[in-house]
């Protein structure tokens, strides 16, 4: 259970197509991630996959069985959303009861579900709290808790990390996948942040505009990104994207080459630019450099401490290994 | 951030502002002590009506008495709550399709409903007079009712829908993943998270429909006539009647003054139709 | 969101009020312009035969109607000027720091909730009149002749009357918006080195300028169909000294039973009052798409 299929789902908004139509698989128990800038329509992608709106054109199946025609409720999936979208008039308990109430399931396998989910998101203190009186943080987990009792097929979250502080952020990220992992349920995630996306999924869908631009595994997109929008939105910082000359050096309109893989010098190297901007972390330092034909700024990231300040001239070597070519239609060229 | 003020210059403010409020709320406060004296002390010059003597409450018996005033004030109570609950099964529905279902065409059916109330009530005085005539609805607290439904069908549409958009969209959503059919979800989860804001608009309403004195005056005589109505008989009255007239309008406006204390913000949310914040 | 489901289960959610409002102007209103141009009263039964425009003629050029609009307008004028004004000064003074700020906003905004009738047999009698109403009293104990308001002065009378009554209306909604204004806009503007003068004429009351147009226009709308204030302190008279349009269309229609008359008064005075809806719904609308 908890294989989604779409087939060829176009959705538009009056006359404007938000998204042309497209084809995706779904494995059952997969950890997949929509992301993409904003507008790029991973909300409405999953939205539709919800129920909450209505294909255009095209088929979604559910575990093999059509279920474009279904409304919400029957679709046996669960949804976090971004505001969390809790009842702010019930108590926790009795959000985190309400699906199993419109399910008639039985008071004491309720009860049974409730404990059990409040055991795991560590909620047995607050279950007769009310929202309002909850932390953010908190309130994450309820919503969490309200999707697991429901037993769905597949768990869709919907940016659930935006409202919360970095801090609260990062913690949240593990224990999300944590719970991933324990549950082995399909989950369809969407977030605009990349770094979450590259730590949480299995499989990541890439979307601009409606369309997809790559799926694969995080690595696969980080080591061979399939076009030039792919390899400048995975990563960070972003890669260095040339064209002109230096592309053409390589037969290629444009070239790219993350900071990560750029040697910096202080005395050669094939390129060379005034530093503009230097970051120092001390585990990391980022270089913004100006003055490379091509590429401005072109960033570098260096271990440790590299002492260059604002006005220094740098040389820079990029790893020939690590260079990524593109054509004129801004298709990878292997 | 405010600046901290001093005590003297608040002082003045409070007394500036006390003495604004003061003029205004006299003419009520004024009725109220007229409505204790006798007939003959309610005439007296000013100072001796406070000072001097002849307080009773026999006003407020006497209005009863002689013209069934228990009666017009039930025909009040009557029509406001009628109009109102009528409003709301009406109104609730509308309004939860436009806040949550809009289309594009929500505006245009908003903008004009409010336009509706816009229209004066004297330009279709004669057909209401003649439609109700004709179905013997004149003097009916059933007509009163119904036309009192309709003016002021708009406000209630417009305050719902405004207080139904302040619910988030996404907690509806979510019931709805949770598998709540669209009863479950109006019944569970919209109408608790409403209740404030339709216990304002209800508010509003009675208020409104208390204090309307077109149809009310025009619709009915001596059956169904509601307080708005009852007072008219004082414009041509025998005798002395200042402490009666006191009397029937202190019992007259009070429920309203009471609610209006609590109605404020209802009252601004409600008649500008949003064109203020 | 929006689902096939949800999109026509809003239909029928939204029709008995559409439905209902539809009747209730489409029926009356073609009921008020067909029966403008017959020759129907009440009081002689039987044909009601095609009038064509008499009764507008008889309705625009009979003395009464000139009258009642200059009532109209002047009433609407003066409630309009006594209630922005003053309404302007009541919301500056109760934004100000004060003790019982509360209180003395109850007291401010209680006229509003008196009904017309009641407010004006209040003030006619217990104030007004020349011998028994304090302003009398007060004033023949000071040795000077009392006025007599509604004998002299019927109009200003009214006017006063309903003044009185909305004033509360436009404070309120005057108070609502200027606390809406950032106080640190006024900060800046005292650092930039502006008096309270400036302050308030290019900050203040620009930022007012919105709630003063909606207090305006409100008013109007609702001004322009007094009726309950003039029915029990004056009966329109003395004459048509205080017989506004409103009025005057309620004298011809249930006094003198003449339908056809009525209805075509009836009809100018919507026109007027579209009017000045059309100005108003433009303002709600630009604040719908907020």
């Amino acid at each position: 259970m908890g294989r989604i299929q779409l087939k060829k789902v176009q959705k538009k908004f009056g006359d404007v197509e938000v998204i042309p139509p497209l084809d995706l698989e779904i494995e059952d128990g997969e950890f997949v991630v929509f992301v993409g800038p904003s507008g790029c329509g991973k909300s409405t992608l999953l939205r539709l996959i919800a129920g909450l709106e209505d294909t255009t054109s095209g088929n979604i199946e559910i575990d093999g069985k059509d279920a474009t025609d279904l409304p919400p409720s029957k679709r046996r999936l669960a949804m976090v959303f971004q505001s969390y979208a809790l009842y702010p008039h019930m108590s926790v308990r009795k959000n985190i009861a309400f699906p199993m109430r419109m399910a008639k399931v039985s008071k004491e396998e309720q009860d049974k579900r409730i404990e059990a989910a409040a055991k795991a998101l560590n909620l047995t203190d607050y279950l007769d709290r009310k929202p309002g009186q909850l932390s953010g943080g908190q309130r994450q987990r309820v919503a969490i808790g309200r999707a697991i009792v429901r037993e769905p097929s597949a768990f869709l979250f919907d940016e659930p990390l935006s409202n919360l502080d970095a801090a609260l952020r990062v913690g949240m990220r593990m224990e999300i996948s944590e719970l991933h992992k324990k549950l082995d349920t399909t989950m369809v995630y969407v977030t605009h942040d990349q770094v979450e996306a590259m730590t949480m999924a299995d499989k990541i869908v890439v979307l601009q505009a409606g369309v997809i631009e790559q799926v694969g595994s995080p690595l696969e997109l980080y080591h061979t990104p399939r076009n030039v929008f792919v390899a400048g939105f995975i990563g960070s910082p972003k890669m260095n994207l040339m064209d002109g000359s230096e592309a053409a050096k390589h037969n290629a309109t444009t070239i790219g080459v993350r900071p990560e893989h750029i040697e910096v010098s202080t005395s050669a190297g094939e390129w060379q630019g005034t530093v503009g901007v230097a970051e120092h972390l001390g585990s990391d330092t980022f270089i913004h450099i100006h003055g490379v034909a091509g590429c401005d700024p072109m960033t570098v990231r260096a271990s440790g401490d590299v002492a260059v300040k604002h006005g220094d001239t740098v040389y820079l070597t990029p790893d020939a290994s690590q260079i990524h070519k593109f054509g004129a239609d801004g298709l990878r060229i292997s | 951030m405010a600046r901290a003020v001093s005590t003297k210059t608040k002082s003045f403010n409070t007394a500036i502002a006390g003495t604004l409020g003061f003029l205004m709320f006299f003419p009520i406060l004024w009725i109220v002590i007229l409505s204790l004296k006798t007939e003959e002390n309610a005439i007296r010059a000013p100072l001796e009506v406070l000072f001097g003597s002849g307080w009773t409450t026999e006003s407020f018996s006497t209005v009863q008495a002689r013209s069934d005033y228990f009666k017009h004030f039930s025909n009040s109570v009557i029509i406001s709550v009628g109009s109102t609950f009528l409003g709301l099964l009406i109104a609730i529905p509308a309004a939860w399709s436009m806040a949550f279902v809009p289309s594009k065409h929500t505006k245009n059916i908003l903008m004009w409903m409010l336009s509706t109330k816009m229209l004066p009530p004297v330009g279709v005085l004669v057909p209401i007079y003649l439609i109700f005539r004709d179905f013997q609805l004149l003097d009916t607290r059933i007509g009163l009712t119904i036309v009192l439904t309709l003016i002021n069908l708009p406000i209630i549409v417009w305050m719902l829908y405004t207080y139904f958009r302040e619910i988030p969209g996404e907690i509806l959503e979510a019931a709805r993943m949770d598998g709540a059919s669209l009863r479950d979800e109006v019944l569970y989860v919209l109408t608790p998270m409403a209740i404030p804001g339709i216990a304002s608009t209800i508010l509003l309403n009675i208020i409104l429909a208390w204090n309307e004195a077109f149809w009310t005056i025009n619709l009915t005589a001596a059956n169904a006539a509601p307080l708005t109505a009852f007072i008219t008989s004082y414009s041509s009255p025998e005798g002395l009647f200042y402490a009666k007239l006191s009397a029937a309008s202190v019992m007259a406006i009070a429920p309203i003054l009471i609610m209006g204390w609590f109605s404020q913000k209802q009252l601004v949310r409600g008649l500008t139709f949003g064109a203020v914040k | 969101m929006a689902t096939k489901a949800s999109r026509s289960a809003a239909r029928l959610m939204i029709s008995p009020a559409v439905i209902l409002l539809l009747g209730w102007m489409l029926v009356p209103l073609c009921m008020t312009i067909y029966f403008s141009f017959l020759y129907y009263n009440l009081l002689q039964p039987g044909a009601t035969p095609f009038a064509g425009w008499d009764n507008y003629y008889w309705f625009i050029t009979d003395p009464s109607f000139k009258d009642s609009i200059y009532n109209t307008l002047a009433l609407v004028g003066g409630v309009l000027c006594i209630t922005v004004f003053g309404g302007l000064g009541a919301a500056l003074l109760l934004d100000k720091p004060m003790f019982a700020q509360g209180f003395i906003r109850i007291l401010v905004i209680a006229p509003f909730f008196v009904m017309p009738t009641v407010s004006a047999l209040v003030w006619k009698n217990m104030f007004m009149n020349p011998v028994n109403g304090i302003f009398g009293r007060i004033v023949t104990g000071m040795g000077f002749p009392p006025i007599d308001f509604f004998g002299q002065y019927p109009l200003a009378s009214i006017i006063f009357i309903v003044s009185w009554m909305w004033l509360p209306f436009a404070t309120l909604i005057l108070l609502t918006a200027l606390q809406s204004l950032d106080q640190e806009q006024l900060e800046a503007a005292e650092m930039d080195g502006a008096n309270w003068w400036n302050r308030f004429f290019f900050i203040m009351l620009p930022h007012l300028a919105r709630a003063i147009t909606v207090v305006i226009l409100i008013q109007t709308i609702f001004l322009l169909s007094v009726f309950a204030e003039i029915l029990v302190t004056t009966n329109g008279g003395p004459g048509t000294a205080t017989t506004n349009l409103t009025y005057l269309i309620y004298v011809s229609s249930l006094l003198q039973f003449d339908v056809g008359m009525g209805s075509a008064g009836g009809v100018i005075a919507i026109i007027l009052a579209n009017i000045v809806a059309i100005f108003l719904m433009r303002m709600i609308g630009k604040n719908l798409d907020a």
